[in-house]
């Protein structure tokens, strides 16, 4: 079928559960090109790009690029033939979509295909290993011995009488991951904020290559340790789509459970970090204490305090009795008042609401200029989420079932995001006593066998937003390529928009009210 | 301001044991107990996120939650190295990360303490095997700077946690 009407990729539907998904195969980078600018038009977003290295099956390299439609996710192919020594080039996309830029630059980091033209500074390699060598091609071999030296970074520079750079990281003054960030000022005023990340990059995807998916899942499940359920489960939806493998109503049903348990962990969090960030210290105490409270039980009915390893490939791992369902609807009972008392607290706070309101700010427009997706688009006023109808889209089991009801906000700032995450919580929790009261019996987990040259994509909308997984499997069976994508990836840009109107000490609770991971952009 | 003092009166001191905590809350009294004995004064530890995945940095943000209180104990998390005792290292050490690794330990004064945090920063079990060093890390802590005391986990637990704290304070 036709995506659009005037566009020529054949696209078919992904069989399976999860969320739909179409795939097609570009014949050029113009026919990309052309299709990039049809999204464009018709309101869609840059969900993933990455690249492969086929050219031991035969086949050249490989890129992929995920596009995000009202209805569903267009997963287009474009196969690049081998060059000689040259790099391998397809039209650069960031024009269209400038969420692309980074995914690019680090796409030619560790594949060794680039665009034509556009930024061509390096992203996730810093100085560890050389330009010439690219981590992801098949004949790579291991890394040839380099002095790992910081490199030069070329930060655009902001001129003008009193303006002054303050360089930040890569190692930060809390408990966070590490990057950097250059803030370029006048007096306590921010005119501009780069970033710079890859301090976290682990060279993951070069691990999963040639790994069985067992143990694909595990690392798979360490990608983003805020985010462990979403990926583990949009990880087990690609591997399952690949394989023809349709898990068991309990197994969705729990696994909906379980997502929803850490999406009310980490807003729990987050609340509280953002009350300390403005100086509320109760906040974080009281949030904490319902945090720790959550955790714990999760301990006691998963045997891990943040459910790591608890969603894999055909199912879950552990069953829940009749006595685990009614401890989280008891919990959620406790703690659904508590919030909510929080929560008017919060409200009522003249000097947190003063330091919440209209600061950090973005728009719809921005949010759709830059591909964002999740709980900070919601902040904005875009209706997208992955677990909730919408014009033309039918979410996948079991969220169907239950009408999800998406948090919104318009005004964008720091108190959108704060406001979007109490509902989310509120709402999660209402999923979670319907999730436990009407759990459907049967078996959690089904055998699943690789398919030699298979591949699927899994879409889940974790907390922060859209986790996605791109898996291919090679001839033998193992798992040929493997790109997990965080939501992080669309949203750091958005964070440098963010800061443009308010002053330096406002950045750490801009940032949190965020919350990006570096991990999971970096992997 | 009143709804904050009724609510802090109406938490109460959630440090004393709480229903679910068991063996776990008794374990953390007397570590407390402990800490207090042996340092009779403040520890100051400087995290440094090495390469973690950011799991073990929520559990070391959970030693600051009214369960764990571990600044009740006297030991504080701090902005620089300069200012610390105590590096608590995650990991693996990415190669990206590795200089800034090796200035923050040359930054911290003598004598300090090393204590590498989660199966990654240990290189340890099966989750150590499978982050061990390739292109873009070196691995465990221990092959960048010397190491005194090891805490693993996937995430190690808060418990886990200030029990390697505590026997990093022990060893000098």
């Amino acid at each position: 079928m036709f995506l659009f009407d005037d566009e020529p990729i054949d696209f078919t539907l992904q069989p399976g559960l999860a969320a739909p998904v179409w795939r097609g195969r570009a014949a050029d980078g113009d026919e990309l090109k052309d299709f990039a600018a049809a999204v464009q038009l018709a309101g869609g977003r840059l969900a993933a790009l990455w690249g492969s290295d086929c050219r031991a099956a035969g086949k050249g390299f490989r890129l992929d690029v995920v596009f995000g439609l009202n209805e569903g996710h267009a997963w287009v192919r474009l196969d690049l033939p081998e060059q000689g020594n040259e790099c391998p080039v397809y039209p650069d996309l960031s024009g269209r979509f400038p969420a692309a830029n980074r995914m690019q630059r680090a796409t030619r980091d560790l594949v060794g295909i680039a665009t034509e033209g556009g930024d061509q500074r390096p992203w996730l390699r810093h100085g560890g290993w050389p330009a010439d060598w690219y981590p992801l091609r098949h004949d790579a071999g291991e890394a040839p011995a380099f002095d790992n030296r910081p490199t030069d970074y070329d930060f655009v520079q902001v001129g003008g009488e009193g303006a002054h750079e303050i360089p930040v990281g890569p190692i930060h003054a809390g408990i966070i991951e590490p990057g950097h960030f250059r803030f370029s000022v006048i007096g306590e005023r921010l005119l501009r904020l780069e970033q710079r990340l890859g301090y976290q990059h682990k060279g993951v995807e070069r691990r999963l290559a040639g790994a069985d998916f067992s143990t694909g899942a595990k690392l798979v499940g360490r990608i983003s340790g805020d985010s462990t359920c979403a990926f583990a489960w949009a990880y087990a939806s690609a591997v399952e789509a690949a394989c023809g493998v349709e898990p068991s109503p309990r197994a969705l049903a729990l696994r909906a459970l379980i997502l929803e348990r850490e999406r009310i962990a980490n807003h729990l969090g987050d609340l509280g970090m953002l009350g300390n960030d403005a100086a509320f210290a109760f906040g974080l105490a009281q949030f904490f204490r319902l945090k720790e409270d959550w955790v714990r039980l999760n301990a006691q009915l998963f045997g891990h305090r943040f459910m790591m390893d608890s969603i894999v490939p055909g199912g879950v791992a552990q069953d829940l009795d009749a006595a685990a369902l009614a401890a989280i609807v008891a919990q959620c009972e406790a703690i659904g008042p508590a919030v909510k008392e929080l929560r008017r607290i919060y409200d009522e706070h003249a000097g947190l609401q003063d330091r919440f309101l209209t600061t950090g700010p973005i728009d719809a427009a921005l949010a759709r200029e830059l591909s964002l997706s999740g709980m900070a688009a919601r902040a904005t006023g875009l209706i997208l989420d992955g677990r909730a109808y919408r014009q033309g889209y039918t979410p996948p089991p079991p969220w169907a079932q239950f009408g999800v009801r998406p948090a919104t906000d318009e005004r964008g700032d720091v108190a959108a995001r704060v406001a979007v995450r109490f509902d989310e919580v509120f709402e999660s929790l209402r999923l979670l006593r319907l999730l436990a009261a009407g759990m459907p019996a049967g078996e959690i987990r089904r055998p699943v066998v690789p398919v030699a040259d298979a591949s699927g994509l899994g879409i889940v909308e974790g907390w922060r937003g859209e986790v996605l997984v791109g898996v291919r499997f090679g001839a033998d069976g193992r798992l040929a390529r493997v790109h997990p994508h965080d939501p992080s990836w669309q949203a750091w840009p958005a964070l440098e928009h963010a800061v443009m109107k308010d002053i330096v000490p406002d950045f750490p609770l801009i940032n949190k009210s965020f919350n990006l991971s570096y991990s999971g952009q970096d992997i | 301001m009143w709804s904050v003092l009724k609510h802090i009166l109406k938490t109460g001191v959630v440090s004393e044991p709480a229903p679910d905590a068991g063996d776990a809350k008794r374990e953390l009294d007397r570590l407390n107990d402990e800490i207090l004995r042996i340092l009779g004064r403040a520890l100051t530890i400087r995290e440094v996120d090495a390469g973690s995945c950011n799991a073990c940095e929520l559990e070391i943000h959970a030693l600051n939650n009214p369960y764990y209180n571990l600044e009740g104990s006297g030991i504080k998390f701090v902005a620089s190295p300069r200012h610390a005792d105590m590096l608590l290292v995650t990991g693996p050490v990415t190669k990206n990360m590795e200089n800034a690794v090796k200035i923050a330990y040359a930054c911290t004064p003598d004598p300090k303490l090393v204590v590498a945090v989660g199966d990654c920063g240990c290189g340890c079990g099966e989750i150590g095997q499978l982050f061990g060093p390739n292109y873009a890390t070196c691995g465990a802590v221990e092959n960048v700077i010397p190491v005194d005391v090891r805490i693993p986990g996937c995430p190690p637990t808060p418990l886990a946690l200030m029990q390697g704290i505590l026997a990093a304070v022990r060893t000098r």
